[in-house]
């Protein structure tokens, strides 16, 4: 159990998938803008890491260790054709939910937080249930992220800026504060 | 004459002027998350340009024959394909490299930059004209690595290319070879091209970027 615990809060902060490994970036870039969207963006994450988790696992057990070599390729393919069933189902469902996040989810699919997920996971050897807890401690972790990045970049829209940092330039040196900030959780694990 | 001035733009474009990392921010994830050497920025460079190169080329010549409706997944597995070979012939030839790129090798697949190369441009255009787009873009992604790697390792590590320059009195910044020196040291390559471009265009130009800026200001 507690080791089940201690892999959600490695990948969700100390690991922090976008602050301290760079990937998912061009959500964090796009879709921070908006405190609310980021949040929608960071619930799509979470949900759209889960299955590819699943999906990872199931592949790796029973398909896989017959042709390694497929990995990627088969990964790719799987993870974007089950999300795409899983859309068209929400939207069958319940369209109010599939309003809420449909709009991102094939916009994740092919994102590298999401195939990133499935590779580290497939090199770490996790399991079925350790692979469930990665999952999730990285979608909080990406929503976390969003979230704080939005939230930062609303304040700065209203405040007077110099015409440089006008651009991208302001929301990468936030991002840098931000990952050196991570970077104190670091000390959770050694402990 | 007209045809070799559009060859020349389709080769010199992606090096400077539409630059995929540093103008149009695309394969940002390579860019930050491996460029704290320069020999592994340069690694990865040179992989993200056999791939670029290898699947313009296969778009370009079978464009004919990929429906349009599942176009997207035909390219990712073009590219998947490329991706593949690249992750094999890195780990027989320089093991210790593909080592410490580790996964970032098999992400080459969703960089962002070369799909959207693909969509935009190898589906559409001739061999020859995917294959000098494909040859700018991926030099001006290798030239962005460059630079990340180098500025990165100098400050981080005092070495460029694992040799010493500072000498043995330089104190190293340990924090740009760490993840936050990613983030820093692209967004002060970013502050400084906004600065250099807010210099270069004249006072007219700033007041129709930024109506409400520096500009109203100064005019009251």
């Amino acid at each position: 159990m507690s080791d089940l615990f201690w892999i959600l809060i490695s990948a969700m902060v100390v690991n922090n998938f976008t602050l301290a490994l760079f990937l998912g970036l061009c959500p964090f870039m796009g879709v921070s803008a908006r405190v609310a969207t980021a949040l929608r963006m960071g619930a799509a994450n979470i949900f759209v890491m889960v299955i590819t988790s699943l999906t990872a696992w199931v592949l790796n057990t029973f398909v896989l260790t017959y042709a390694p070599y497929l990995r990627l390729i088969s990964f790719i393919v799987v993870i974007a054709s089950l999300v795409q069933i899983v859309e068209m189902t929400i939207k069958k469902l319940s369209p109010t939910l599939f309003r809420e996040l449909g709009i991102f989810l094939p916009l994740i699919t092919t994102n590298c937080a999401i195939l990133g997920l499935a590779i580290f996971q497939t090199n770490r050897g996790y399991g079925l249930l350790e692979g469930l807890a990665f999952a999730v401690g990285a979608g909080l972790g990406l929503a976390l992220a969003l979230v704080l990045m939005a939230s930062i970049r609303q304040q700065t829209e209203l405040s007077d800026l110099p015409g440089l940092a006008r651009n991208m330039g302001l929301v990468l040196i936030v991002a840098a504060s931000l990952s050196m900030a991570f970077m104190g959780f670091a000390g959770l694990l050694s402990s | 004459m007209k045809s070799a001035t559009t060859a020349q733009y389709d080769l010199i474009r992606g090096i400077w002027r539409e630059n995929p990392v540093l103008i149009h921010l695309l394969g940002l994830c390579p860019a930050l998350a491996v460029t704290n050497t320069v020999a592994n920025s340069l690694a990865m460079g040179l992989a993200t340009f056999f791939v670029l190169m290898g699947s313009s080329l296969l778009v370009s010549t079978f464009k004919r024959f990929i429906p349009h409706e599942v176009r997207i997944s035909a390219y990712i597995l073009i590219i998947a394909t490329f991706v593949t070979i690249a992750d094999l012939v890195l780990a027989a030839v320089v093991p210790e490299i593909h080592k410490a790129l580790g996964a970032f090798i098999a992400l080459i697949v969703v960089n962002c930059m070369i799909l959207g190369r693909q969509e935009a441009f190898a589906s559409k255009r001739p061999v020859s004209r995917a294959a000098l787009d494909a040859t700018g873009t991926g030099i001006g992604f290798l030239i962005a690595m460059l630079m990340m790697g180098s500025v990165r390792e100098l400050l981080g590590n005092g070495t460029l290319l694992g040799y010493s320059v500072f000498g043995a009195g330089f104190e190293p910044w340990i924090i740009m070879i760490l993840p936050p020196g990613g983030f820093l040291t692209l967004g002060v390559f970013l502050l400084a091209m906004g600065w250099w471009r807010g210099r270069t265009e004249g006072a007219q130009a700033r007041v129709r970027r930024w109506p409400h800026g520096v500009a109203t200001r100064r005019a009251a």
